[in-house]
C-alpha cells in the first residue's frame, strides 16, 4: 500500500524506521537525568553484561525467526547446558565399570557443552525441517523436555564450586563469566564478537540470503534450489549454540549450576528480535535490530530499578513497551487498518 | 459512440502514487448493457482504472460519474452499495467453506436464535447459481471444484450484492479452454439482463468474441477507443505496444543436439489437487524447445515438478545427462543443471522480502560468492547483466519486487532461472497473465537460451504459443502423454483433439 507510507510526513515516516534507536536514545537520556547513577561506568558495564546473555541468545532466536520460524527452547537449553558443563566440573566423568572418575578439561567442557547445545538445535531442526513439525510446538516440547532433563542431571540440585581444581587441571571457567579483557567483561566481547559474526553470515553469505529466502517464501525458495530443509536445520544449531554459550556464561559468573537457570529467557530474546524490527512472518529482520532491541529492554530493565520502580511494574512496562513497538511495526508496513 | 446512456463514466481522470504517474487524463465511458474490454500491457493502467471505478483507490484529479450524477467513491463498500461489483483476477473466496457459504461470507442468513439460517441461504444460493445456469453442489468444499466452477461461485458472490455494474479483472487468466464458454455464457446472460461490464484480459482474441467496445491504454494514457467490431488483433497491438505487431517468422528447425534428459516411466500417485501420472516417458534433445500442451489438471505441473524432485511418491526416472537424479532432491537437482520457472510466480516464484537483486541471484549464491563471501559489488553486477540480458524494467535493483509489474516479475523470475546457467530449463505457464510485450521477449529469450543449447520443456494451454516457440510438442490428458508431435506438425486441431483424448483410446504414437 504506497498510500499509507506516501501520507505520512517523511520526518515522522523516518522516525517510526528508527523507533528502536530512538526508544534506545529516549530512555538513555531521561534515565541518565532522572538517576545519577546511570551513566556511571560500573552501571554501564553491569547493564551491558545484563543485555549480553539476552542479546546472544536473541542473535540465534533471530535467525530463526527471519527463516519463519521460533525457538521457545533457548531458556532450557540454557539451563541443560550449564548442568552439562557443571557435572562435568564438579563431579567429572564417572566410568563406572572402570571404576574411574574422569575429570575433562576445562576447554574439553566448555567444547562438550557447546556441542550439546547444537546437538539440542538439531532436534529441533530435524523435527520443523524433516518431520514436518510446527516450530512452536516442535521447540515447546524441547522446552520441557530439556528443562526435565537438566533437573534429572542432578535430581533438582545445583553443581556448586565450578571454579575447578588446579590438582584436576580444570580451572578457568569463571574466566568466560566474571574475566575482562582490556577491561571488558568477557560476555560483553563474545557478544560483540558473535554479533560481528552473525551480521557477516546474515548479510554477505549464501546461507544467510537462504535464510531471508525460506522465511519470505519457502515454496518459491525450494523451487529456485535453496536446500531449505538444511537452511532450517542449520538455523536451530545456531540458536541451540547461542543457548549453550549463556549456559556456560551464566554458570561461569555464578561458580554454580542451577537446573532452572534460563526459565522465560526464551520470551526476553523474542521481545528483543521483535523490538528489533525483525518481522515474526518472516523473512525480514537485521542483527544490528536485534542488538538495539535487546539494549532497549536492557536500559529499561536497569533504569527502573535505579528508580526504585517496583518489579511488577517493570513487567508491565515491558509489555506495554513490546507491544507498542509492534504496533509501530504495522504502521510502518501499512497495514495498519 | 453509441446512443445509450452511460451508466459509469470517468472523466479526465489522472491517479499518482507516491510521484509517479499511473493514470494521466483518462476518459472512460461504460454503457448500459455492454462488455467494455480495458486493453494494455501491466503497468499501463488498467488496474488502476479498474480500482478507481470500484472505489478501490480514489482519483487525484477527474471525477466519476453515476447515471450522470458526480459521485465520490469513498471505499470499495461504498461504490459496492451503488451497485458496481469487482471480480479480482485472484478469487477470493474461501477454499475451505462450503459453496454456499461463501456465497454468504459476511451477510449470512440469520435464524431467529442469530445462528445462521443453512436452510435459508442454501435456497437462495440454489437460485442465485441457477440464474446463472449452473448447479453445482452447494455442501462442497469449495476448494474441491474445478477454478472454472469457482470462478462461476465469484460471479454469483458478486451479483448477491445486487449488481448494476461488474469488474472483471482477467477473469479467464485460470481457467481451462472449456470453461471459457460457459463464463461468456454467463457474462452474456448478465449483459441480457442489463448488468454493463468492464472487462480486463490479455487474450485477445477472446476480448474481441465477448466485447462491444474496447478502450486500449498505454503508459496510463488512453491510447485508442473503438466498437470492438470495427478493430483487430494487430490494431489493438499497435496502439498497445506503440509499434507494429509483426509475426515472427519460426525459426529455421535448428537441428537438435545431444540427449539431455530422459524421463522413464514416470507415476506419481493421485492426491487432492494433484493429477496422477500414469508411465510417462519422453527425452529432450539439447536445443530442442519442449511444449507440453494440455488442459488444466492434464497433469502438466505435476511433470515438470516431478522433474524437479518435488514429489517424494514419485517412481520411474529422471536422467540428466546420463546421470540418474533419483534420490536427490530439488536444491541438487538444482545444482546439476536444472532450473525451473513456476507457474504461479506469486506463490512459488517470488521471494517478497527480498529486492528485485536478491531474487536474481537466488539460485546462483554459490556461483557468486567467493570463499563463501558475496561481494555485494559482484553481486549486484551479475544482477545487472542479467537485467539488461532479459529486459527486466525496475526501478533498480534494491527495488522491493512488487513494485515490478507482473510481465517484469516473469522477466524477473526466468533470469534467476537462466543465470544458475540452467542445462534444462523447466517452464510453466511462462507467459501466464503476462503483457503482449513481455511474452514476446519471454519466448524470445526462451530460443536464444535454446539456441546456446539448454534444453527448454515448457508447459502451456496456449495453442499459439506452442505453435510460436516450440520444436517439438506432447500432448498431455489426464496424466498420460497423448501424442508426440513435430513442430510442422503440430496443427491446432490435432493438439487440441490430443489434449482431450480419454485414457483407453489410441494413442498418437502408437
Amino acid at each position: 500500500m504506497p498510500g499509507r507510507e506516501a501520507r505520512l510526513s517523511p520526518d515522522l515516516a523516518l522516525l517510526i524506521r528508527l523507533r528502536a534507536v530512538v526508544a534506545l536514545v529516549v530512555l538513555t537520556v531521561s534515565f541518565s537525568l532522572l538517576s545519577p547513577e546511570f551513566l556511571t561506568a560500573g552501571n554501564l558495564t553491569i547493564l551491558v553484561k545484563h543485555v549480553a546473555i539476552n542479546a546472544i541468545l536473541a542473535i540465534g532466536m533471530t535467525f530463526v525467526i527471519v527463516s519463519g520460524g521460533i525457538d521457545l527452547s533457548v531458556g532450557s537449553i540454557v539451563g541443560l547446558c550449564g548442568m552439562v558443563a557443571g557435572g562435568l566440573l564438579s563431579r567429572g566423568l564417572v566410568l563406572a565399570p572402570l571404576g574411574v572418575v574422569v575429570y575433562p578439561h576445562t576447554w574439553l567442557v566448555v567444547a562438550v557443552a557447546l556441542v550439546a547445545g547444537m546437538a539440542l538445535g538439531a532436534i529441533n531442526g530435524y523435527l520443523v525441517a524433516r518431520l514436518g513439525v510446527a516450530p512452536f510446538i516442535a521447540t515447546l516440547g524441547l522446552l520441557y523436555a530439556a528443562r526435565g532433563a537438566a533437573l534429572l542431571l542432578s535430581d533438582g540440585a545445583t553443581f556448586s564450586n565450578l571454579g575447578g581444581h588446579p590438582e584436576l587441571g580444570n580451572t578457568g571457567l569463571p574466566f568466560i563469566g566474571a574475566g575482562t579483557v582490556l577491561g571488558v567483561p568477557v560476555p560483553i566481547w563474545l557478544m560483540a564478537a558473535l554479533a560481528a559474526a552473525a551480521t557477516f553470515v546474515a548479510t554477505r553469505t549464501p546461507f544467510g540470503r537462504q535464510v531471508y529466502a525460506v522465511g519470505g517464501n519457502a515454496r518459491a525458495a525450494l523451487l529456485a534450489g535453496v536446500p531449505v530443509s538444511r537452511v532450517r536445520m542449520r538455523v536451530y544449531v545456531i540458536s541451540g549454540l547461542c543457548s549453550a554459550l549463556v549456559g556456560l556464561i551464566i554458570a561461569a559468573q555464578l561458580g554454580a549450576a542451577h537446573p532452572a537457570t534460563g526459565e522465560t529467557f526464551e520470551l526476553n530474546a523474542i521481545a528483543a528480535v521483535v523490538l528489533g524490527g525483525t518481522s515474526l512472518m518472516g523473512g525480514r529482520g537485521t542483527i544490528p535490530g536485534t542488538l538495539i532491541g535487546a539494549f532497549v529492554i536492557g536500559v529499561l530493565a536497569d533504569g527502573l530499578v535505579l528508580l526504585g520502580v517496583s518489579a511488577f511494574w517493570q513487567m508491565v512496562i515491558k509489555g506495554i513497551v513490546i507491544v507498542l513497538a509492534v504496533i509501530l511495526d504495522q504502521f510502518q508496513k501499512g497495514r495498519y487498518s | 459512440m453509441t446512443g445509450r446512456p452511460a451508466v459509469l463514466e470517468a472523466l479526465r481522470v489522472t491517479k499518482l502514487f507516491a510521484g509517479t504517474v499511473a493514470l494521466s487524463d483518462v476518459d472512460f465511458r461504460l454503457e448500459r448493457g455492454r462488455i467494455h474490454a480495458l486493453i494494455g500491457e501491466n503497468g499501463a493502467g488498467k488496474s488502476t482504472l479498474l480500482g478507481i471505478l470500484a472505489g478501490i483507490e480514489q482519483p487525484t484529479q477527474g471525477e466519476l460519474r453515476l447515471d450522470g450524477k458526480p459521485v465520490r467513491f469513498a471505499s470499495a463498500g461504498h461504490a459496492s452499495r451503488h451497485g458496481i461489483g469487482m471480480i479480482h483476477q485472484e478469487l477470493q473466496l474461501f477454499p475451505d467453506m462450503s459453496v454456499s457459504d461463501n456465497l454468504f461470507v459476511g451477510r449470512e442468513r440469520r435464524t431467529r436464535w442469530k445462528t445462521v439460517d443453512q436452510a435459508a441461504q442454501e435456497a437462495a444460493a440454489r437460485a442465485a447459481l441457477g440464474k446463472l445456469g449452473q448447479a453445482l453442489p452447494l455442501r462442497a468444499l469449495l476448494g474441491t471444484l474445478p477454478l472454472g466452477q469457482q470462478q462461476i461461485v465469484e460471479i454469483a458472490r458478486a451479483l448477491g450484492h445486487d449488481v448494476r455494474v461488474l469488474l472483471m479483472d482477467e477473469p479467464t487468466s485460470a481457467l481451462t479452454g472449456s470453461e471459457i464458454p460457459t463464463l461468456f455464457r454467463v457474462i452474456r446472460d448478465l449483459v441480457a439482463r442489463g448488468v454493463s461490464i468492464v472487462y480486463i484480459s490479455h487474450r485477445l482474441e477472446e476480448l474481441l468474441e465477448i466485447a462491444d467496445h474496447v478502450s486500449v491504454l498505454r503508459d496510463g494514457r488512453l491510447v485508442g477507443e473503438a466498437p470492438a467490431a470495427e478493430v483487430d488483433v494487430p490494431w489493438i497491438v499497435e496502439r498497445m505496444t506503440g509499434r507494429d505487431s509483426k509475426p515472427r517468422s519460426p525459426d529455421a528447425a535448428s537441428s537438435p543436439g545431444a540427449p539431455l534428459l530422459e524421463a522413464k516411466s514416470l507415476r506419481l500417485p493421485a492426491r487432492p489437487g494433484r493429477t496422477a501420472l500414469d508411465d510417462v516417458s519422453f527425452a529432450l534433445r539439447s536445443g530442442e524447445i519442449l511444449g507440453l500442451y494440455g488442459l488444466m489438471g492434464a497433469g502438466r505441473t505435476e511433470l515438470l515438478e516431478s522433474l524437479l524432485g518435488v514429489h517424494a511418491d514419485l517412481s520411474g526416472e529422471v536422467v540428466l545427462q546420463e546421470r540418474s537424479l533419483d534420490g536427490l532432491g530439488v536444491s541438487e537437482r538444482v545444482a546439476a543443471g536444472l532450473a525451473m520457472v513456476p507457474e504461479d510466480r506469486k506463490a512459488a516464484g517470488l521471494v517478497p522480502t527480498l529486492t528485485v537483486r536478491d531474487n536474481i541471484t537466488l539460485s546462483s549464491l554459490d556461483r557468486i560468492a567467493r570463499y563463501g563471501h558475496l561481494s555485494p559489488k559482484q553481486e549486484t553486477s551479475a544482477a545487472q547483466a542479467w537485467v539488461d540480458a532479459l529486459r527486466v524494467r525496475a526501478p533498480s535493483l534494491t527495488a522491493p519486487v512488487d513494485a515490478l509489474s507482473g510481465g517484469n516479475q516473469q522477466k524477473l523470475i526466468l533470469a534467476r532461472a537462466a543465470m544458475s546457467q540452467p542445462r534444462v530449463l523447466l517452464l510453466d505457464e511462462p507467459t501466464r497473465g503476462v503483457d503482449v510485450a513481455a511474452k514476446r521477449e519471454i519466448l524470445e529469450s526462451m530460443r536464444r537460451l535454446a539456441h546456446e543449447g539448454v534444453g527448454v520443456v515448457f508447459a502451456t494451454s496456449d495453442l499459439a504459443e506452442v505453435q510460436a516457440v516450440a520444436t517439438r510438442v506432447l500432448a498431455m490428458a489426464r496424466g498420460r502423454i497423448t501424442a508426440d508431435f513435430d513442430a510442422s506438425k503440430a496443427t491446432a486441431d490435432a493438439l487440441a483433439s490430443a489434449a482431450s483424448r480419454r485414457v483407453g483410446e489410441p494413442d498418437a504414437r502408437a
